[in-house]
């Protein structure tokens, strides 16, 4: 891993109304490395990776990702990150060729680029055959690791995963978390929220927010020395516990 | 009598003729009063075998009984008695909190202060929102009204699916903490859920994939029949860890763990000084090797391999 700083976030603020919803967040996110993004429902995650994803301007503090400033540089942002959501992330009714076409197409890619990369793709998880289905035919292990591919299609540096793993069985999610060591390990940025407390361990770094604020940062190792427990399962209820905030 | 019966269980789904089976000749067996797991990935079956137990839809083939009665022919008996909590939240949005649940309770000839005794410790949290409408709700409190309305009948037999799901480690912890709750009321809960963590929390669970039973018993004998001598393997640097321990032909399975690996040698009599030795020739450094307890998700995996 190297020293260049890729998520540069001091003091970041959203409030709506009364209601603070991201409190004076700071922490560093250094190319290549897996930031686990953790919190309860409701802890304001959400919030925070729209302002870092340029689709919510913060209240105040600031912020820069890939050297662009949130405030003033979002479409600089937009351009230069990918994006996958576990609810949405593919068109159901297109076939994978089609949703690869897309995508290169809104990311400005050649035709050309395009379909060396879809090539590459289709060849990396083995789905050649399967290339003019349509995407809901697909199971839905193939369909997660078809959506992280294509959410670093145009060969982002950084990429934000929203619960990516939802759902799958055990052997796919494994696939899928060596899909993204993998990414990593090629200098990609991840940043990664999840339910799933043991993939927290995969993580390079881990941040809990609680209520807004960021209650713990650090390496699994050093959070769980920090909170003298053997699982980051225990370091976050123990740490979300805490939480006054009544979405349960 | 059991809670539930199920015999050879059978269903299949028809898309443009094509037949997707969902179920395939399941049996199960869930003692009264006992905490039943069925634990799988989405798309395993699991919703469809609560559907056929609650008799919401009809099994291809097969026979089955929620106490005592038989899930065609006496439907109507199993539906006073069950309580069912569907995976997609399906309350009345524009209702408020204290109207839905007013509104379950009315269905089933009952008040709410009927058996307010037993909701209590679920409906308490949410009370302080009774006038608000469930659509407004939070995920959290979604979930609590569910079971809150699922539970004013008192029902002998409690179907859950999935009501884990996307829900936060606090929250779903709780969840747990509930339902062992309920239990020691004498309820019989089957519970769905993806998370392989929270088979642990079950009296017995059933290991569910592509619609079959995979092995059914509890979480400590699963546990105890994997098979092999698992390994945990760690070192400085996890990518090349990975690709070179898959790629050593001593190796039968590896699978990530966090920053472990959890390794499976073709030969039990592999020991941890010759995996200790393949990886200081490949440079590894900070090398730690310990045997290991499987856990659920170690079994499920060795079960699909197998399957």
């Amino acid at each position: 891993m190297s020293e260049q700083i890729i998520i540069h976030a001091n003091e970041l603020t959203k409030t709506f109304g009364d209601f603070v919803a991201v409190d004076h967040i700071s922490f560093n996110v250094g190319k290549g490395e897996i930031f686990g993004f953790l919190g309860a429902n409701g802890a304001g995650k959400t919030t925070a990776i729209k302002m870092l994803s340029g689709l919510l301007k913060p209240s105040s503090g600031t912020a820069d990702v890939l050297g662009f400033d949130v405030y003033t540089q979002s479409e600089d942002i937009k351009k230069n990150i990918g994006y996958m959501s576990q609810r949405f992330s593919l068109y159901e009714d297109l076939t994978l060729l089609e949703n690869m076409k897309f995508y290169g197409g809104i990311y400005g890619m050649s035709r050309a680029e395009i379909k060396v990369k879809s090539e590459e793709i289709l060849g990396l998880l083995h789905i050649d055959s399967e290339k003019n289905q349509l995407v809901k035919s697909l199971p839905l292990g193939w369909k997660q690791k078809l959506a992280f591919s294509i959410s670093i299609f145009h060969d982002p540096p950084l990429v934000f995963l929203d619960e990516p793993t939802g759902g799958v069985d055990p052997i796919t999610r494994r696939e899928f978390w060596e899909l993204i060591i993998e990414a990593a390990h090629s200098g990609k940025t991840i940043f990664v929220t999840t339910h799933y407390m043991d993939e927290a361990e995969y993580c390079n770094q881990v941040s809990i927010m609680v209520d807004g604020k960021i209650e713990a940062i650090g390496s699994p190792v050093e959070l769980r020395s920090q909170f003298q427990t053997d699982s980051m399962e225990n370091v976050f209820l123990n740490l979300a516990r805490k939480s006054s905030r009544i979405d349960g | 009598m059991q809670a539930i019966e199920a015999n050879q269980i059978s269903k299949s789904y028809f898309n443009k003729k094509q037949e997707i089976v969902a179920l395939e000749k399941i049996d199960i067996s869930v003692g009264k009063g006992e905490l039943f797991g069925l634990i799988g990935p989405d798309g395993a079956g699991k919703t469809s075998l609560i559907r056929i137990l609650n008799t919401l839809i009809l099994a291809d083939s097969g026979t089955a009984s929620v106490d005592g009665f038989d899930v065609v022919k006496d439907f109507e008996e199993i539906r006073k008695r069950v309580g069912y909590m569907p995976g997609r939240f399906s309350l009345y949005q524009d209702l408020t909190v204290e109207e839905n649940l007013e509104f379950f309770a009315s269905v089933f000839n009952t008040s709410i202060s009927e058996n307010y005794e037993l909701i209590k410790d679920i409906y308490q949290q949410i009370e302080p929102f009774k006038d608000r409408r469930a659509g407004k709700l939070s995920g959290g409190m979604k979930q609590k009204l569910a079971l809150s309305c699922a539970l004013i009948h008192r029902p002998s037999v409690l179907f859950l699916d999935e009501p884990t799901t996307g829900v936060d480690a606090v929250s779903r912890k709780e969840f747990w903490e509930m339902l062992k709750r309920l239990q020691l009321q004498g309820i019989s809960i089957l519970v769905s859920t993806p998370y392989m963590d929270e088979a642990a929390l079950c009296d017995r669970v059933a290991l569910i994939q592509h619609g079959s039973i995979m092995k059914v018993n509890t979480p400590m004998h699963i546990v105890n029949e994997f098979e092999g001598v698992l390994w945990s393997v760690r070192s400085n640097h996890m990518y090349h860890l990975m690709q070179e321990l898959k790629s050593w032909d001593a190796v039968r399975s590896c699978f990530a763990f966090g920053e472990n690996c959890h390794v499976l040698f073709k030969e039990s009599t592999t020991t941890d000084v010759e995996c200790r030795a393949f990886l200081a020739q490949r440079n590894h450094q900070d090398i730690q090797i310990n045997r290991i307890q499987p856990e659920i998700e170690d079994c499920f995996m060795q079960l699909m391999k197998t399957a």
